[in-house]
């Protein structure tokens, strides 16, 4: 299958994505608690002053303004119906900004998780969730995304969900899940069980990783549990520029430019292919990035302790693979006779 | 878990084996065997409250340790608690009839624009586990449900979720409007929801930031037992 990203992926060691979208909208003026998807169409300016902030700052691909453009989360703002809509603007003024830029870049159409609990304690069943991610997949690739982007997801159920939607449209696709709870998903999910995942569906994603999370340094840990694996499939790190902070009435992420600079570097020499930020990464951040990825010359492997040094130590012990999986097994149950 | 060898039969435990069975049930989540084993404690004339404590919270107590520790996860943890439901559904007007002592009262709520409840659904849970009263709002919370609610409800806790970056900084504006009324004070606010962190807490004005929902139930103890302390002195 032939899409703008493989084609890049083929010929470059390694891509540059965007950073944060929610903070970038916030420092714009969204208000909290807003859908930002309005913004698509009441400020299209704003979304593409976001976009653009990301390709000015040399990102390779962004991620388009719909990360809660499905029917369960707009329900919320009584836009439940407008899912499609949403997601095809939003992906019409990301093809717009990448057509106008004298590089080649990539439209990643976004597609956020729905909030809702799958499988047996859960409420939605497999079929609605498809239904609904095909919902924003198509109105992402009917306004011209190049590939679908479903991110955050915690949950495997879910991330099969997704994937199958984006088969039933033959669309290509890269999925990244949130490690966020001792190195695992919130439904307890591990870099290798994830890796099993990506490769026990159907139809493989053009690239799989980590976003959002703990910090820079939870996530690079995350990348060096995919890479144990080895997976041959490319590898995504979209790591939070540092922590959130509370600062004069605006939620700041203490990660500087320099920090994300040698995070960058990091995960390139841990081996993921795609990087960028989420949460709190600016196109200062993303500048920093590129140039240091430019710069500096691809490196060994870095060790955990090489990661705690540069960029900060570990929300956990362990991250639950491997032998570091020295945590207690689950007790055995109705065991009584 | 379904095996021939494991098939129990709860009535022919004694009382402390069926307890222990009961715990053991919980943390399978099986909501049915803890229905039934309330039923048969129940008729062995417990009082209500004594099979919340000792049966219920003593099982969901192990639950949320093993939640806190990382060897039970969210899908594991929602099934124990929805067992748990099953049992409280027949203890509530009972304890209710029988004037039964209580921890205190919560009223909770995921924060406008935020559709995410797995977190605040698991401390509302974790927090009837361990014998409070709470009054879930759900999703999408305005600043005037939560005061409505407060008003009506008289609760001593308050507590707001959030999951989303674009979501959290909305906490602020409910507590900068308890404190405008004049009401900040009148309330324990805990806060939780994967982006905040304890400072995030304490910069807009929460009591305690929770990191899950064992520590939630943890700290609202905590605050509960210096609030009687206060009261007594």
């Amino acid at each position: 299958m032939s899409n703008a990203l493989s084609r890049a992926l083929e010929t470059r060691d390694w891509l540059l994505a965007d950073g944060a979208t929610g903070t970038n909208l916030f420092n714009m003026g969204l208000q909290s608690g807003d859908a930002p998807e309005f913004w698509n169409e009441i400020e299209p300016d704003k979304i593409r002053a976001l976009y653009r902030g990301a390709v000015d700052a040399g990102s390779d691909l962004f991620l388009t303004n719909s990360f809660g453009a499905n029917a369960s989360r707009l329900k919320l703002h009584d836009a439940g119906h407008r899912a499609y809509e949403f997601s095809k603007l939003a992906a019409e003024l990301g093809r717009e900004v990448a057509d106008a830029s004298d590089r080649d870049i990539i439209v990643a159409g976004s597609v956020g998780p729905t909030g809702e609990i799958m499988g047996a304690a859960g409420t939605l069943s497999h079929e609605s969730a498809v239904e609904m991610f095909e919902e924003t997949a198509k109105g992402l690739m009917d306004g011209g995304a190049d590939v679908l982007w479903v991110e955050t997801i915690s949950a495997p159920e879910e991330f099969r969900a997704a994937a199958e939607a984006f088969a039933n449209i033959n669309a290509p696709w890269c999925g990244t899940m949130s490690f966020d709870t001792a190195g695992r998903t919130m439904m307890g999910v591990t870099s290798a069980d994830m890796v099993k995942l990506v490769d026990e569906l159907p139809n493989a994603p053009v690239a799989f990783g980590a976003n959002c999370g703990v910090g820079a340094s939870d996530l690079l840990r995350t990348i060096k549990g995919f890479v144990a694996q080895g997976t041959e499939t490319p590898i995504i790190s979209k790591g939070n520029a540092g922590i959130p902070k509370y600062v004069d009435g605006h939620i700041h992420y203490d990660g500087t430019p320099e920090l994300m600079a040698d995070y960058a570097v990091l995960a390139r020499d841990t081996g993921a292919k795609i990087i960028g930020g989420c949460c709190g990464t600016m196109p200062n951040h993303l500048k920093a990035m590129r140039a240091a990825l430019e710069e500096r010359p691809k490196g060994e492997m870095p060790s955990l302790e090489l990661i705690a040094e540069k960029i900060g130590g570990f929300s956990s012990e362990s991250d639950g693979t491997g032998d570091s999986a020295a945590a207690p097994a689950r007790r055995s149950r109705r065991r009584r006779s | 878990m379904s095996d021939e060898e494991d098939d129990i039969i709860l009535s022919e435990l004694n009382d402390e084996e069926l307890v222990q069975q009961m715990f053991d049930d919980l943390y399978d989540g099986l909501k049915e065997e803890i229905e039934e084993g309330v039923n048969i404690l129940l008729e062995r004339k417990w009082e209500p409250y004594r099979i919340l404590t000792e049966a219920l919270v003593g099982g969901m107590t192990i639950v949320g340790a093993d939640f806190r520790d990382g060897i039970l996860f969210v899908p594991e943890v929602l099934l124990a608690a929805n067992a748990m439901k099953g049992g409280m559904a027949i203890l509530k007007p009972l304890l209710a009839e029988t004037g039964a002592p209580r921890m205190g009262k919560m009223v909770i709520g995921t924060v406008k624009g935020d559709i995410h409840d797995i977190g605040k659904n698991l401390v509302s849970m974790m927090m009837e586990g361990a014998g409070f009263e709470v009054v879930d709002l759900g999703i999408n919370n305005a600043v005037e449900a939560y005061m409505d609610a407060i008003k009506e409800e008289e609760p001593d806790i308050l507590g707001m979720s959030a999951l989303l970056t674009t979501t959290m900084p909305y906490m602020k504006v409910v507590i900068d409007t308890m404190v405008e009324m004049g009401i900040r004070d009148d309330y324990v606010v805990l806060v939780g929801g994967a982006p905040l962190n304890e400072e995030f807490g304490k910069a807009i004005g929460a009591d305690a930031y929770c990191r899950d929902a064992a520590v939630a139930v943890e700290t609202a103890k905590e605050f509960m037992s210096r609030k009687h302390n206060q009261l007594s002195a």
